[in-house]
């Protein structure tokens, strides 16, 4: 143990900031390098997969500038992110909801001070099959179909116009950050859902599945259905003013609701401290239309993005 | 014993009915072997057809750029390179743990343990029960103990070690396996011409237990490196990782969480590079029995 401890001393002082995890979490390392001409060091990333090719996409452009720093992105969902952000192991959260109370409380214990900052915007896509009529549904025939409990088998039991087909369902499964969105927007709590449906982690199996069934309907993200147009058809969704088709430019103009929600990485006071962190954030909110194209996500308003802007200054005090 | 004098009467109805047997129990039998046939045509066929899948699916991006490129989100430009290096890395170093504590544990329990001590009956059951726990629980150990006890954090050594974790126990019992095949006279032979224990486990067991051990373990590797669930509890799943692993410390991701991220993206190219993936994954395992195969054939020995 004593050899490894001095070994990643020796790395520290040699780039800045060591390969492991260990003393990057002691933060201040950074600052050995002048922040200057060349950035150093290593920014670890992790939390939601959702998030993650937002943010593979940032650490991309920003390691092509800046060959030195190393970025690393994890996909250990929004919640083992934040368990690992707040415990001060890593530098910038991935979050594709909010800060939990309990977070807040686990990052207050560590003395980890952050601010929340908005990267992209993302959609839920309702779908159906090609074959389907139904073009339109409104949030309570969803709770209707979804709620914890619900026992509706067919589409005529959600309403009696809808066509005579058996009701098929593909979702999620309960670790996503969509799951955790779905049941938040249309069932009024976090993780409460009829749970006899058929969850997958991979978008592909909820697309195949709802192919293969007449009477299929699943949710995922609007990226899939914005990239492969054809293979599916998303409803309109009554948000309690009329009907609204999902896409991009409903989702950032806000009438797609309640189902289009804003993204979000967590950066800490450590990390805007270090001259690389603070460029990478800055680089990550300048180049964020860039970032959120290449990751099919939706490019935030301007307003999101003087917010965001806002918020690294704030953070740096 | 009882099972003995069961089978009297049986051998007793086939020697009277050895002129030839009727013909309903000789369509019995070449239904049974035509169901035998069955299924390992069943099991071959399945496997020709992911192949071919995943062969026609890939090929376009198998290549070297496939090797040569790091990940990326952008597809066209998305490689492999970190996440096969961080494979290699944490293949070798699993083959370096288990191999010497997996002979080792087998070699004791074959042949110095005294099974009718409790602790040995315990370790014994032990090692069965751990063989079949679910590998995530693995991974759960591995954060708590390797990732952040031991402060390892997500490197090499901590993916490494719960990997060995989770397939020492077959190693262990495919080396028993081969330890048992190996005649006693071999044993008492040796024994006998006043050889001690250790000269006999050095020079006629360990050699002997070698096919057997070697077949074994490499089945036991190729588990290792086909998991993600583990390492990704144990190491957050790094999906974009731009540095090769340079000692063991170093931060690393493999390739079947490279995959799995790959697949799970909504561009249909990235699909194609997790088949080519999925294609190098396939490749490096094969190397890896024919080392098993190669090793096999040059010390099997016939008693």
């Amino acid at each position: 143990m004593l050899s490894l401890t001095n070994r990643s001393r020796l790395a520290a002082a040699a780039v800045g900031c060591s390969l492991s995890l260990a003393a990057c979490g002691g933060g201040g390392d950074g600052e050995e390098v002048s922040g200057a001409a060349k950035l150093a060091g290593t920014i670890q990333i992790d939390g939601s997969s959702t998030v993650a090719p937002l943010s593979e996409a940032a650490a991309e452009g920003f390691q092509e500038e800046h060959k030195d720093v190393n970025v690393v992105v994890g996909t250990s969902g929004t919640g083992g992110g934040f368990e690992k952000f707040c415990a001060g192991e890593t530098d910038i959260s991935d979050a594709s909801r909010p800060i939990k109370d309990k977070e807040i409380a686990a990052c207050k214990a560590k003395g980890i001070t952050y601010e929340e900052i908005t990267v992209a915007n993302d959609g839920l896509a309702v779908v159906v099959n090609k074959d389907n009529p139904i073009t339109c549904l409104t949030v309570a025939q969803l709770k209707k179909i979804w709620e914890p409990g619900s026992t509706v088998a067919n589409f005529k039991e959600v309403d009696p116009s809808f066509p005579d087909l058996p009701l098929k369902l593909f979702g999620p499964g309960t670790d996503s950050g969509t799951f955790d969105y779905f049941t938040g927007e249309i069932n009024g709590k976090e993780g409460a859902s009829r749970t006899d449906y058929q969850p997958s982690e991979d978008d592909n199996v909820i697309v195949k599945g709802v192919q293969g069934v007449k009477g299929g309907l699943g949710y995922f993200g609007l990226s899939y259905v914005e990239e492969n147009p054809d293979a599916l058809k998303a409803v309109a969704i009554d948000g309690g003013s009329g009907c609204v088709k999902p896409s991009t430019e409903t989702v950032l103009d806000g009438t797609y609701k309640p189902l289009g929600r804003p993204l979000f990485i967590y950066a800490s006071t450590k990390t805007v401290q270090r001259p690389e962190g603070k460029a990478f954030l800055e680089y990550y909110v300048e180049n964020s239309d860039d970032i959120a194209k290449q990751a099919l996500y939706v490019p935030m308003s301007d307003k999101q993005k003087a917010e965001s802007a806002a918020k690294i200054t704030k953070l740096q005090g | 014993m009882t099972a003995q004098t069961g089978l009297q009467p049986d051998l007793r109805g086939a020697d009277r009915g050895l002129g030839r047997a009727r013909g309903s129990e000789r369509a019995a039998g070449r239904l049974f072997q035509g169901l035998l046939m069955g299924c390992l045509a069943f099991g071959v066929l399945v496997l020709v057809v992911l192949l071919t899948d995943v062969i026609r699916d890939g090929l376009p991006r198998f290549n070297l750029d496939l090797v040569r490129n790091m990940p990326s989100g952008r597809p066209a430009r998305a490689g492999i390179q970190s996440a096969m290096m961080g494979t290699i890395w944490v293949i070798v170093t699993v083959a370096v743990i288990t191999l010497p504590l997996g002979v080792a544990a087998a070699v004791y329990l074959e042949e110095y343990a005294d099974k009718t001590r409790w602790y040995n009956r315990a370790i014994e059951l032990n090692i069965q029960n751990l063989a079949a726990v679910p590998s995530v629980v693995y991974g759960i150990l591995g954060l708590a103990f390797f990732n952040r006890a031991a402060g390892f954090g997500g490197s090499v050594l901590t993916i490494a070690l719960t990997l060995s974790l989770l397939v020492l126990p077959i190693v262990i019992i495919s080396c028993r396996e081969a330890i048992r095949a190996i005649p006693t006279s071999i044993r008492d032979g040796s024994l006998a011409l006043g050889a001690t224990r250790l000269q006999t486990v050095r020079r006629q067991i360990l050699p002997n237990a070698i096919p057997g051990t070697a077949t074994g373990s490499i089945l036991a590797l190729s588990r290792a490196i086909g998991e993600a669930a583990p390492i990704l509890i144990a190491a957050s799943g790094i999906i974009f990782l731009t540095r090769n692993p340079t000692d063991l410390l170093s931060q690393a991701t493999v390739l079947p969480i490279q995959i799995f991220n790959y697949v799970s993206r909504p561009q249909e190219e990235f699909r194609v590079v997790a088949a080519a993936g999925i294609m190098v994954l396939l490749l490096i395992l094969l190397l890896m029995n024919a080392t098993a195969i190669l090793i096999r054939n040059k010390y099997q020995r016939k008693w």
